[in-house]
């Protein structure tokens, strides 16, 4: 066609980038103090609002269901200048390499996937901990095939759980878009030094619109400053000279088995050391509602709003129902669940997944910590929407003398 | 590494290794002229002791790649899993092995991390990774950074064989060689990948064996300098394995002189506008004009 519309655009030399005229206030400011006001958007909407204020320097990715509906809003925002750097990679193993690249660079990156994609990275996600790359990696959760699906189910993030990676794990937008900006501070703190995930479950969080209270858009983050970091940037300006030589890292068969484990251990020491920026920035690693109760529902990420709604229901019916919401699957907040459980008779573990991860780290990390019986359930998979009746069904089934899900076999 | 970054604090270079005061003192930063090749010897090389296998030509054009650099203070070495690796990691500059076949993807977001934090001060992104490292399992990452048009430089250290792994054949190996996993000899040919990088329009690509070590300064040099101002660039050098293709320690280099005779020849295909850059940086000063 002669009216071709193919270009590549060249920008103005008066052009100034987005980022460049907000202005850096820090993360206490704009966590904690700075006034919000309230927009009804989708999840990937938050999250690009988030990736605004968040003064990111490059956003590799390789587009996915659901994850694309926010990557290509990064690229939106590389148009208007509020990224530095941004471009469709070849695949999740290229994106995930790439971004431990430009991690290693000093600079502040951003990459997100969904289940398939965030399996095909896992490779060199998984080497990023021990790499001590900070960057933030949000997954928009989704069913792993075969058959092929597009459906939400969070399955995937009991793939990431023991690689070394901080994850947090999102329950609606207001949580997305919070802790989006939370994780590059989490992740660049000195005694942290380690990438962070944020989840969320795909479609029910990223697709659908929800309240978020969101600061003014003319402020950012703090930029990365590269060698305030355990393993400073790999830019050859650092001393020691042979950074793969007298650092114990990168050696392969030259490490001694002594120094991997206590590099091992280095790094999982790390993700507990992020709990206290945890607690800082995002008001408490839990949320606790009726800590009295008898009966504690315990959920991460979607399934904590409809456990939320089996709490309100019940109350209407007199009973007192608990909730705690985990927002960190690691660091897990042992503690905190240890305390809040002691005395509580029954725990329901409500879960978007068919294996049940969170039951089992409820279940690893109380045993031997409270009597409650701990119920494998309430869980949907393969794309299904969890029911608040089924919620308050398991909850009347609990009530009854010998409950099913506590007969054997299960 | 620029030398003031090297250099410790007045006091605490007597305590340091002495290949770290060697480096300091005798090493070839902060000098009125570069060493070349041809000093080899006479000066503290970037390059440590190193555990390769004795004869190893791949070392030997290592050693060379790292006095050619035009700037090795700021250069970042990016690698992967094979024997190149050895040698690379006990050099003075950083040096980052990641995952298996991961280089070109790793250097592609490093060198945007660099250009982005560093826009007045060059700094040069060296992938050196084995054939199989690159035509292999690094295939697609490598083809994608180079459609790209990523600004480094992929060196592919080409022994033609699984080394590191006990001598498997590769994608870069001859057809009808005998190897670990081809007991029948490979069936089909060697990867024409000098043609692929013509296709995917890399702007400098060179195929070299190690023969003339003046020709190995000059390729890399180039390469080096076409990726920081035009585009990607890629050197193929014959590094063979004196273990795997058991050519006796004595012969390595006389094996380098067959094969460049036989099917090793040096040959450079440079694009116009990396032409139109060397000439401008390679432009001799100006002689009497002659009548």
């Amino acid at each position: 066609m002669s009216d071709s519309k193919l270009y590549i655009k060249e920008m103005p030399a008066d052009w100034v980038p987005g980022r460049d005229k907000q202005k850096v206030v820090s993360p206490e400011y704009m966590f904690h103090e700075a006034p919000r006001e309230q927009v009804f958007i989708t999840g990937s909407e938050a999250a690009r609002e988030a990736i605004r204020r968040s003064n990111v320097d490059i956003a590799i990715s390789y587009p996915i269901t659901p994850q694309s509906e926010t990557m290509q809003q990064a690229g939106y925002l590389y148009d208007e200048g509020y990224i530095g750097e941004y471009y469709r990679a070849e695949e999740e193993i290229g994106t995930m390499s790439a971004i431990g690249g430009s991690s290693r660079a000093g600079i502040r990156s951003l990459t997100a996937t969904s289940g398939p994609g965030l399996m095909r990275g896992m490779e060199a996600i998984s080497s990023w901990p021990g790499a001590r790359t900070p960057l933030v990696l949000l997954n928009m959760c989704r069913v792993i095939n075969t058959p092929l699906a597009i459906q939400p189910d969070n399955i995937e993030m009991s793939f990431l759980i023991n690689s070394g990676l901080i994850m947090l794990h999102g329950e609606n937008q207001q949580d997305f878009y919070d802790y989006t900006m939370a994780a590059f501070m989490i992740s660049e703190q000195v005694d942290v030094t380690l990438p962070v995930s944020v989840s969320v479950d795909g479609f029910f969080v990223t697709h659908a619109r929800g309240n978020v209270k969101m600061q003014a858009d003319d402020l950012k983050l703090p930029p990365r400053d590269g060698w305030r970091s355990a393993v400073p940037a790999m830019d050859n300006e650092n001393p020691p000279a042979r950074i793969s030589r007298d650092a114990p890292i990168q050696k392969s068969n030259f490490i001694s088995y002594h120094m991997h484990a206590s590099w091992q251990q280095e790094v999982f020491a790390a993700t507990e050391r992020a709990k206290k920026y945890i607690n800082n920035y995002l008001g408490g690693i839990v949320e606790i509602i009726n800590p009295d109760a008898d009966v504690m529902l315990i959920a991460s990420g979607a399934a904590v709003s409809q456990s939320r709604e089996a709490v309100r229901q019940s109350s209407e019916l007199g009973i007192k129902v608990g909730l705690i919401k985990v927002k960190a699957i690691r660091p897990f907040p042992k503690a905190e669940l240890r305390e809040a459980c002691k005395n509580v008779k029954q725990i329901l573990v409500p879960e978007f997944n068919q294996l049940g991860w969170l039951h089992k780290e409820v279940c690893s990390n109380l045993f031997g910590f409270t009597d409650a019986q701990i119920a494998p359930g309430p869980r949907v998979y393969g794309g299904m929407t969890m029911p608040t009746e089924m919620i308050l069904e398991w909850l009347e089934e609990g009530r009854k003398d010998k409950p099913w899900f506590f007969q054997d076999p299960f | 590494m620029a030398h003031d970054n090297l250099t410790p604090s007045p006091g605490y270079l007597e305590w340091l290794p002495i290949e770290y005061q060697d480096l300091v003192n005798l090493g070839p930063y902060n000098r009125e002229k570069k060493p070349k090749v041809t000093d080899m010897g006479k000066f503290k090389e970037i390059i440590e002791e190193h555990p390769m296998c004795a004869g190893c030509a791949m070392t030997l054009f290592i050693r060379l790649a790292m006095i050619a650099f035009p700037n090795p203070e700021h250069t970042i070495i990016v690698g992967t899993a094979g024997c190149g690796r050895l040698a690379i990691s006990q050099a003075s500059i950083p040096f980052i092995y990641g995952n298996y076949g991961d280089t070109n993807s790793v250097a592609s977001g490093l060198k945007r991390g660099l250009d982005q934090k560093y826009p007045n001060q060059p700094k040069d992104v060296v992938v050196m990774a084995g054939d199989g490292g690159l035509i292999d399992i690094g295939f697609q990452g490598l083809m994608h950074s180079w459609f790209r048009q990523e600004r480094f430089t992929t060196i592919m250290l080409d022994n033609e064989v699984y080394g590191n792994t006990g001598g498997q054949e590769s994608g870069m190996t001859a057809q009808g060689q005998v190897l670990k996993m081809a007991p029948r000899g490979k069936v089909t040919g060697k990867i024409d990948a000098m043609s692929l990088a013509k296709v995917a329009g890399v702007d400098y690509i060179a195929r070299i064996a190690p023969t003339n070590p003046s020709r190995v300064a000059r390729t890399i040099r180039r390469a080096v300098m076409i990726a920081r101002e035009v585009g990607p660039t890629y050197i193929q050098a014959y590094t063979s394995c004196n273990i795997e293709y058991a050519i006796p320690t004595g012969d390595v280099m006389q094996d380098a002189f067959d094969m460049e005779k036989e099917r090793y020849g040096f040959e450079e295909v440079i694009s116009d506008k990396a032409k139109a850059y060397l000439d401008e940086i390679e432009k001799k000063p100006a002689k009497k004009a002659k009548k």
